[in-house]
């Protein structure tokens, strides 16, 4: 992002933050009458993380943010949002430390972008809230465009409209739903630099998003859910957690007995072959096992093409969960 | 529990400035008056001053109450449901914003211009009458007491008006079905002042006394059923 772009995080009054946990949430659940939304979750997420929520449609995201907003009373559990209870006379004490960014931009159509955020900065009593809205309209790079009516403008220009919205109040936790969908590259790359300006500013961002490369660059760590808390974790651990570490290894022409060559060697648990030349071996540490493993290939006279290690991304963790869930309400 | 001023006006001045740019809402506001208006008007216009006797018996003009009874069912039946509709709902009552505090900037936007317009309508009235009526007609129209109880039951019954709509637009998951029921749910203060209007009712001080009173125990009665009747949670996710 242009280095003349202003801090989207506006430096703070004397509030300490970092004293807990941005969130703080304990077996947190809600039930529409026999309709269970979300169950049974709990985490926590640190000042300044990103924090990214997946789940497939319907497994109870936006019904999480919209408890955790107060704007809808947990059946059961309990959380701190900004180190507030998250009790029903708590609720403006909690709003006013949080903006949530919804999906659809929500903008008054026959009002101009100014106007909007004026009635909004009003709402959140907002100090200096001409500063404020010039602030959050060039972080969002929306202040040529101040007086446009929001109806004349496109769908990734309203949605900028909603990101400098949340912007106004300064918040110490932001809730983000899908903040990119409709936006192009360069605009989606702008609000992904935003994000991590925020984080570094001290923000909480907590992201729901279904776009798992979107999650997987920006997130600190990720939850996934799916009515329940399928996991939690960095996209590495999840990686880790969930899929075995493989060398895959290709030679320039199949070997005569793989079997001999793989399974003498400590380092590799188990392999397959992949394609005619190709081999995908389970290990415990790849840098202990890729040499071996080299040595061996060459004291068979073997010509290796390659041997790396294998990379799964958060989509193959996502899948893999998802899928196990599907699974197992199909049996 | 505090109500802040600022953000009342915050609700207050976006209600106006939509209206400002919503021709529809703009057009039906000045309508409605000119339905009430133009034909007893011109009625008046033809009276002899014959008619003048009969006419200090009643209070014909105070028919024009039924302005302020269904003016301001235009705006306030739209007031939550309209946002509901448009998606704009959910990212206010995510600010720090109290029910009461929404509650009451949306009551006042639509109160504020249907009082006014209810009042330019009237003096437009009075005004045509002393100029264009039979001078003995229009001293018969046109008293004090007359001009009395329609400034002050003005806002009175505009203010039932407006909760009315307002509880409705909060329970309401369509925005037609909420501006027929408030039109609906406006009739009885219109069949009041029609009443009296045409004697049927006859006016005395008593009464006066005894319809302010009721309205203004309706007025408070609807600020409490409307605030219970508003419920984040319903409004959010349509359930409950």
């Amino acid at each position: 992002m242009s280095t003349e772009r202003p801090s989207a995080a506006a430096p703070r009054g004397s509030a300490p933050k970092g004293s807990g946990p941005a969130l703080s949430v304990r077996g947190l659940g809600k039930r529409f009458g026999n309709r269970v939304a979300f169950e049974n979750v709990s985490f926590e997420v640190g000042y300044g993380e990103v924090f990214g929520f997946l789940g497939p449609n319907g497994a109870g995201k936006t019904t999480t943010v919209r408890t955790l907003g107060t704007l809808i009373a947990p059946t059961s559990g309990s959380a701190t949002v900004a180190g507030v209870p998250l009790t029903p006379e708590n609720g403006v004490a909690i709003r006013q430390r949080l903006a949530i960014m919804p999906e659809a931009p929500g903008l008054y159509l026959r009002l101009s972008v100014t106007e909007n955020l004026e009635c909004f900065a009003d709402l959140y009593e907002t100090p200096s809230p001409r500063e404020r809205i010039d602030h959050a309209l060039r972080a969002v790079h929306l202040a040529d465009r101040a007086l446009d009516v929001c109806g004349t403008l496109s769908k990734g220009l309203r949605q900028r409209v909603a990101l400098a919205r949340a912007l106004l109040s300064d918040p110490e936790v932001l809730f983000l739903d899908e903040p990119t969908s409709g936006l192009d590259p360069a605009a989606t790359r702008d609000v992904h630099e935003l994000i991590t300006e925020l984080s570094r500013g001290g923000v909480t961002i907590f992201l729901t998003t279904h776009r798992l490369e979107e999650a997987e660059r920006l997130c600190d760590r990720v939850a996934i859910l799916n009515t329940t808390l399928r996991t939690i974790g960095s996209p590495d651990e999840l990686r880790d957690r969930l899929f075995a570490k493989t060398l895959t290894v290709r030679t320039l022409a199949p070997l005569s007995d793989p079997g001999r060559v793989y399974a003498g060697l400590p380092a590799v648990d188990r392999w397959h072959e992949d394609g005619p030349a190709g081999y995908v071996l389970a290990v415990a540490d790849p840098a202990v096992a890729a040499p071996a493993v080299t040595r061996a290939l060459v004291a068979a006279g073997a010509d290796v093409l390659s041997i790396g290690e294998s990379h799964r991304s958060l989509e193959d963790v996502y899948l893999e969960l998802i899928d196990e869930d599907q699974e197992a309400s199909r049996r | 529990m505090s109500i802040s001023t600022r953000r009342v006006r915050a609700i207050f001045r976006k209600e106006l400035r939509e209206y400002r740019r919503n021709g529809s809402i703009v057009a039906a506001m000045a309508i409605l008056p000119l339905i009430f208006v133009i034909t007893p008007m011109i009625q008046i216009f033809a009276l002899p001053p014959a008619s003048s006797a009969a006419l200090r018996h009643g209070d014909p003009l105070l028919y024009m109450l039924g302005i302020p009874a269904l003016v301001p069912t235009v705006i306030a039946a739209y007031s939550v449901v309209g946002e509901r509709q448009q998606g704009t709902l959910e990212p206010v009552l995510t600010t720090p914003v109290r029910r009461a505090e929404f509650l009451a900037g949306k009551a006042l936007a639509a109160l504020v211009p249907s009082t006014a317009i209810s009042y330019v309508v009237y003096a437009l009235v009075v005004a045509c009458v002393a100029l264009f009526a039979q001078p003995a007609v229009a001293s018969a129209l046109v008293r004090g007491t007359e001009v009395l109880a329609q400034v002050l039951f003005t806002p009175l019954v505009a203010g039932l008006s407006v909760w009315i709509g307002i509880g409705i637009s909060a329970r309401s998951s369509d925005l037609r079905v909420a501006q027929q029921l408030s039109v609906v749910a406006s009739l009885p203060s219109i069949a009041v002042t029609s009443l009296i209007a045409y004697n049927v009712i006859h006016p005395a001080l008593r009464l006066a006394f005894g319809l302010g009173a009721v309205l203004l125990v309706l007025d408070g009665l609807g600020w409490r059923v409307t605030s219970a009747a508003f419920d984040r949670e319903r409004l959010v996710t349509g359930t409950r």
